[in-house]
């Protein structure tokens, strides 16, 4: 993974004690509260219902044991001893006081972590597939580009005021596991005719108010340009972007108002004007990023590997199903992908302890090369562990209440914090996940793989559009209420999910999503997931096997 | 206000114009761009006594192609979190070539100076409280950067290449 170098190093600490500074000027009243939210924004911390929010950055995801444990000291010092991974491969403490916060910083940094422009209009965390490097389908690793995208818009000049938040995708290849069409820029790694590796540029997707899927900005940019590419429609944005209405904001509007062909010419001239040279990506600077992101030294396959691993699928049911559910394929021979889930029954999606994550640190050196992965699904991946190793690490997961086996399924749920925390909420968004969750359990294994997604508001954190089913919070005269979605996806068939009818109260809800189960259970054809089924048979079915009766 | 330029507190040469405010036969002056507009046909004066006030919203290619014309141009920032003057100062600067000052008025904050000079703002009208809160120091709060900009500063990446 990357390692600071000392210019990173003194970079962030420079961060921290400007923040400080800021922090005390705040204190000591020489900024108003409307002066400081924008720096405190821009540093992750948000005022939410009863105390701060802290964000952090786990840039593509990635941690490492220390950054773990740190992860785990700061759920200790600071809050109430847990954590929360979110949908954008972020961390979120819950209950920070501002007087702490750039100790926090200045801990975090020790690390080398930072919470820079999580939040506030400017270019976000660039997300990735936590897969990266260990997938077979991949046409190239990811993570180094991210972290060049890192690197170019951390505290850049002139993007830091946008119109609104501007978030960056990098997929390793057409398989999509980042949910690239919902990000204002979206890149796959493609390979052209004369086989040279690029990216294909997508522009304007994203969810809230207004879901919209991204459009094809350029077929294929050769990796040198990324950087000129980049700054090129991030310009064309800031200038032309609207900034009279929150609403009306992000590129996607823009976009839907020049349409893409327009949107197209414009960064093309604002590219064809600017000179590249400084931002073009040399050879040398490349490899020396990519060096960071070198494949570990894995081991030979055993002889008795095998043999191992088959004796426990045999011998151990829960193991059996874990494996089936949580294990990916590899690219190495003699190792897999483990998704450990932090979504068992009854506990809000997404949250870990400080004891789970020391633990997950202690895992990840000795299941692994010491890495693991934070999915947009809210969910940790170890991505190298030995298939012989796979029972003894299902064991010491499953003692420590982390051994779930509901990858892809039902109660594998996506969700937001919801009015539980968070000010802009309408509805709450973990009890209904809880509940739900639990009462789809008995049934998750006859439905197969499953993406339910729950938004507390129509910001849509928890990505409801592209839930195979979306659950999204609305308040009705002070009351809360569930408006449902079906058919979504976040995946390259992207499509935003349909309305099957009015909101239900949330006593409904396990009951509608259990009729928009039997539904795609008894009309699906083989190897078809609901989105499928819906493009196929339409809404009707739907609508009317949740509404029919009344 | 307070004018800031090459980091220090400094006296306004330059007289602003109301429209209304007849256009005296020497000094440095800057007028608006609505002006500028309807004047420009009868305007004759050298560069170093003409500035330009330029709203947010007039694109880079438009001023960009008037900028030899003048020896001043102000930039607005309406409001802190409006930064299309951070691109109308980069382009002019990049694309332009664009030498003479350019000036950030309005909702001028000292945690965007840094940012400001670096798109090749070069002065900065500030409120009054600058002076006692030191917002001098904050100009030199980063000296590393990870990205190139209008300035002649270095940044990360070049100094790693050269390192190695």
């Amino acid at each position: 993974m990357y390692r600071y170098d000392e210019f990173d190093r003194r970079f962030l600490d420079e961060r921290v004690a400007q923040y400080r500074d800021q922090v005390r000027r705040r204190l000591a009243g020489q900024l108003s509260e409307e002066e400081f939210r924008p720096l405190r924004l821009r540093n992750g911390l948000y005022l939410q219902l009863h105390a701060y929010m802290y964000r952090i950055a786990i840039p593509y995801g990635t941690l490492s044991p220390a950054q773990l444990r740190m992860l785990g000291h700061v759920a200790r010092k600071y809050d109430r001893g847990y954590g929360h991974f979110t949908t954008r491969q972020n961390m979120q403490f819950n209950w920070i006081k501002l007087d702490e916060s750039p100790d926090i910083m200045a801990d975090l940094a020790s690390v080398e972590m930072h919470s820079i422009q999580t939040s506030g209009n400017c270019i976000r965390n660039t997300t990735s597939d936590p897969f990266a490097g260990v997938a077979d389908d991949e046409i190239e690793d990811p993570r180094p580009y991210c972290e060049i995208i890192r690197q170019w818009s951390t505290l850049h000049p002139e993007f830091s005021w946008l119109p609104r938040k501007f978030k960056i995708a990098v997929s390793a290849s057409k398989k999509d596991r980042a949910a690239v069409h919902v990000h204002d820029i979206g890149l796959y790694l493609v390979r052209n005719a004369e086989g040279e590796v690029g990216f294909q540029v997508l522009i304007g997707g994203g969810l809230g108010r207004t879901p919209i899927m991204a459009k094809v900005l350029r077929e294929f940019l050769p990796k040198k340009d990324l950087l000129s590419y980049l700054e090129a429609a991030l310009r064309v944005y800031n200038e032309y972007g609207r900034r009279d209405n929150i609403y009306k904001a992000r590129i996607k509007i823009l976009v839907q108002s020049l349409g893409i062909d327009k949107m197209r010419e414009a960064v093309d001239a604002e590219w064809a004007k600017m000179d590249h040279t400084p931002l073009d990506l040399d050879n040398e600077t490349v490899r020396a990023i990519i060096a960071h992101f070198a494949p570990p030294a894995y081991a030979a396959v055993g002889k008795d590997d095998d043999a191992v691993f088959q004796a426990a699928v045999a011998s151990d049911r829960k193991f059996a199903r874990w494996m089936k559910y949580n294990v990916a394929h590899h690219k190495q021979p003699g190792y897999a992908i483990a998704t450990v889930s932090l979504k068992p029954l009854g506990t809000p999606p997404g949250d870990i302890t400080a004891e789970q994550l020391d633990l997950l640190a202690e895992l990840s050196e000795t299941y692994g090369f010491g890495e693991v992965r934070v999915t947009h699904e809210q969910n940790v991946v170890f991505p190298d562990v030995r298939r012989s190793d796979l029972p003894a690490f299902y064991n010491a997961l499953a003692a420590a209440g982390l051994g779930t086996a509901n990858i892809g399924l039902a109660s594998d749920i996506i969700a937001c914090p919801g009015l539980d925390y968070c000010t802009l909420a309408n509805a709450r968004s973990i009890p209904v996940a809880e509940k739900l969750g639990e009462h789809l359990a008995d049934r998750e294994e006859e439905v197969g793989p499953m993406k339910i997604k729950i938004s507390g508001c129509i910001n849509a954190c928890g990505h409801h559009h592209v839930g195979h089913i979306g659950i999204l919070g609305v308040d009705k005269n002070g009351e809360e209420f569930y408006q449902i979605t079906v058919g979504g996806s976040a995946d390259e068939q992207s499509a935003v999910g349909g309305i099957v009818g009015r909101a239900v109260s949330s006593d409904q809800v396990n009951d509608a999503v259990d009729k928009l189960l039997d539904v795609y259970v008894r009309m699906r054809c083989e190897g078809e997931d609901l989105p499928a089924t819906y493009r196929r048979v339409g809404p009707e079915p739907f609508k009317e096997a949740v509404y029919g009766a009344h | 206000m307070v004018l800031i330029k090459g980091r220090q507190v400094v006296a306004d040469s330059w007289r602003h114009l109301d429209d209304s405010d007849p256009l005296p036969a020497t000094g440095a002056v800057t007028i608006s761009w609505e002006r500028w507009t309807v004047e420009r046909g009868t305007i004759a004066r050298p560069r170093a006594q003409l500035g330009l006030r330029i709203p947010n919203t007039v694109t880079t290619a438009v001023i960009g192609a008037d900028a030899d014309h003048c020896g001043l141009i102000a930039v607005a920032f309406p409001n802190f979190g409006d930064g299309r003057a951070f691109s109308q100062a980069r382009v002019l600067r990049s694309q332009y070539g664009f030498r003479g000052e350019i000036r950030a008025t309005g909702n001028v904050l000292r945690d965007q100076l840094q940012f400001m000079e670096r798109c090749g703002i070069d002065a900065f009208e500030v409120p009054e409280r600058a002076l006692t809160e030191d917002w001098l120091a904050a100009f030199s709060e980063f000296d590393l950067f990870y990205q190139p900009a209008a300035d002649s500063r270095p940044w990360i990446a070049r100094q790693r290449a050269g390192r190695n």
